[in-house]
């Protein structure tokens, strides 16, 4: 069950652990090149979803159905591991809050990103280099830096070097979970911004989790509001933002403090 | 007669505060206009009475409770009101532009590519769209040292006009106005209102709010009255 022209949708997706709901006939579509931000407070299930919308964590009942670069519609809980590993080592990526979990701390950073493009059938050295290198400048990192380590990298260098990696092989779906969590505002607005005019230029969708209303205002298209496991709200980014309806979205709308 | 751009019928909101005891607070209610190519239609109406909320409605930013809004999209009628959210975004690219009261800066983004954005959204090559930015923004009287600087640092009346030049830049066929003039000077309240009559001579269609008389004189066609929805008893 796909939605026409839709990339990824999702129908009933129900999840607990234990006697804890986590989803709960949590339903969703993305399109290509579209930005969708899933927010609420933590607890709420955003992360869950995310998690169960990328393949990682099987759901108690529903279904995910993928549309792949070759136009076949897959089902990603119904898929092989292997085939499962293959989707997010290529069409798709995952930007980590914590950019330890992907990147390999004792391999360059050039090698972290020529990795992926390694991982994908290239071969050749020079241009794998020269690729990384590009990558390296494009998320505004010197390529002189090249051959250091990740752990020389500040938090936020780490986490451009985290979108290099995942965008290099040119993913059409990348999942974020807090992408910009944890970060110093100066440094928050840079990555914002790279964000923002990568997903564009490349035309990624991004289904972007977050807990900060101003970050889903800046890159989303549109928002999908979170509570105790259930979608409560969803619309276009500016209009659910600007004349929330659900009780829980007015309350998480009124109680951003403006700088 | 030339043809309707936009048009509201019966069109009614009311904002319920959950937060407040789910305070229901009537503001529009049997709204009907509608809104010629070519024409500039000001909406008039004491603060408070929804002018604001008319025109966000009108932009697909306030979710209406009942009644329509049908913009011409590509040669057809799109019911704002209940078009799905993709569908508005298309609307809004290439048909229905906006110019708040107020520019929303995105942190490290210059001005000239807050403007040029709207056109490389729709394909322009990022060359031509910032070349065209800037001659917006100098015609805004928005000096050439300015253009590559984030707007987060500009005056009030500055950045009015950098948000300006992203509201004409599109040349939408279907303008909304929120107060464009509010923050500017005389000479620039001018120059704003000889590119509403550009405009409106290449057959756009525009609502607008304008607490400056003496623009909405020079520029209105003429006056929509939204009257404060009386307290039920």
């Amino acid at each position: 069950m796909i939605a026409p022209g839709a990339l990824l949708s999702a129908r009933g997706l129900a999840l607990s652990f234990g006697r804890i709901v986590a989803l709960r006939d949590a339903a969703m579509d993305i399109w290509p090149g579209e930005v969708l931000a899933i927010v609420g407070e933590s607890g709420s299930g955003k992360t869950t979803l995310l998690n169960v919308l990328s393949g990682n964590v099987r759901p108690d009942g529903g279904t995910v159905a993928y549309r792949s670069g070759s136009g076949a519609v897959v089902d990603v809980h119904a898929m092989p591991a292997p085939a499962l590993r293959a989707l997010h080592r290529s069409e798709w990526g995952f930007v980590q809050q914590d950019p330890r979990r992907n990147l390999r701390m004792n391999v360059s950073a050039g090698g972290n990103v020529g990795e992926r493009l390694m991982a994908q059938g290239a071969r050749h050295y020079g241009n794998i280099r020269d690729e990384a290198a590009r990558w390296l400048e494009t998320v505004e990192i010197d390529a002189s830096r090249i051959d250091d380590l990740p752990r020389t990298f500040s938090g936020g260098m780490l986490q451009r070097l985290q979108i290099a990696r995942t965008l290099v092989t040119r993913p059409s779906l990348v999942f974020m979970d807090e992408p910009t969590g944890g970060l110093d505002v100066s440094v928050q607005a840079r990555l914002l911004d790279l964000i923002r005019s990568l997903v564009a230029r490349l035309h990624i969708a991004v289904v972007l989790v977050t807990h900060d209303i101003a970050v889903a205002r800046l890159l989303a298209d549109r928002i999908m509001v979170m509570q105790n496991g259930s979608v409560i709200e969803t619309g276009l980014t500016d209009q659910v933002l600007d004349d929330p309806h659900h009780p829980y979205t007015q309350l998480l709308v009124s109680s951003v403090l403006a700088a | 007669m030339s043809t309707v751009a936009i048009q509201a019928e019966a069109l009614a909101k009311d904002f319920v505060l959950h937060l407040q005891g789910g305070l229901r607070i009537p503001v529009l209610s049997e709204i009907g206009l509608s809104v010629h190519a070519g024409e500039c239609v000001a909406l008039a109406g004491p603060s408070g009475a929804g002018k604001s909320t008319l025109m966000r409605s009108l932009y697909g930013n306030y979710l209406t409770d009942s009644g329509s809004i049908l913009v011409r999209h590509r040669g057809a009628m799109v019911d704002i009101a209940v078009a799905d959210p993709r569908t508005v975004i298309a609307v809004r690219r290439e048909t229905l532009g906006y110019v708040s009261q107020f520019l929303r800066v995105v942190p490290r983004v210059a001005a000239r590519d807050v403007v040029a954005e709207v056109l490389i959204a729709r394909g322009t090559p990022e060359a031509e769209a910032r070349g065209r930015a800037s001659e917006l923004l100098l015609r805004l009287n928005i000096p050439s040292r300015l253009h590559g600087l984030p707007p987060a640092t500009f005056s009030g009346g500055e950045q009015q006009r950098v948000n300006l030049a992203r509201g004409f830049i599109g040349g939408h066929p279907i303008l909304l106005l929120d107060e464009p003039t509010a923050s500017l000077d005389v000479a620039n309240a001018s120059v704003v209102a000889g590119m509403i009559e550009e405009a409106k001579a290449r057959g756009t269609a525009i609502v607008g709010i304008f607490h400056d008389l003496d623009i909405r004189d020079r520029v209105a066609d003429r006056l929509f009255h939204v009257a404060p929805i009386q307290e039920a008893a």
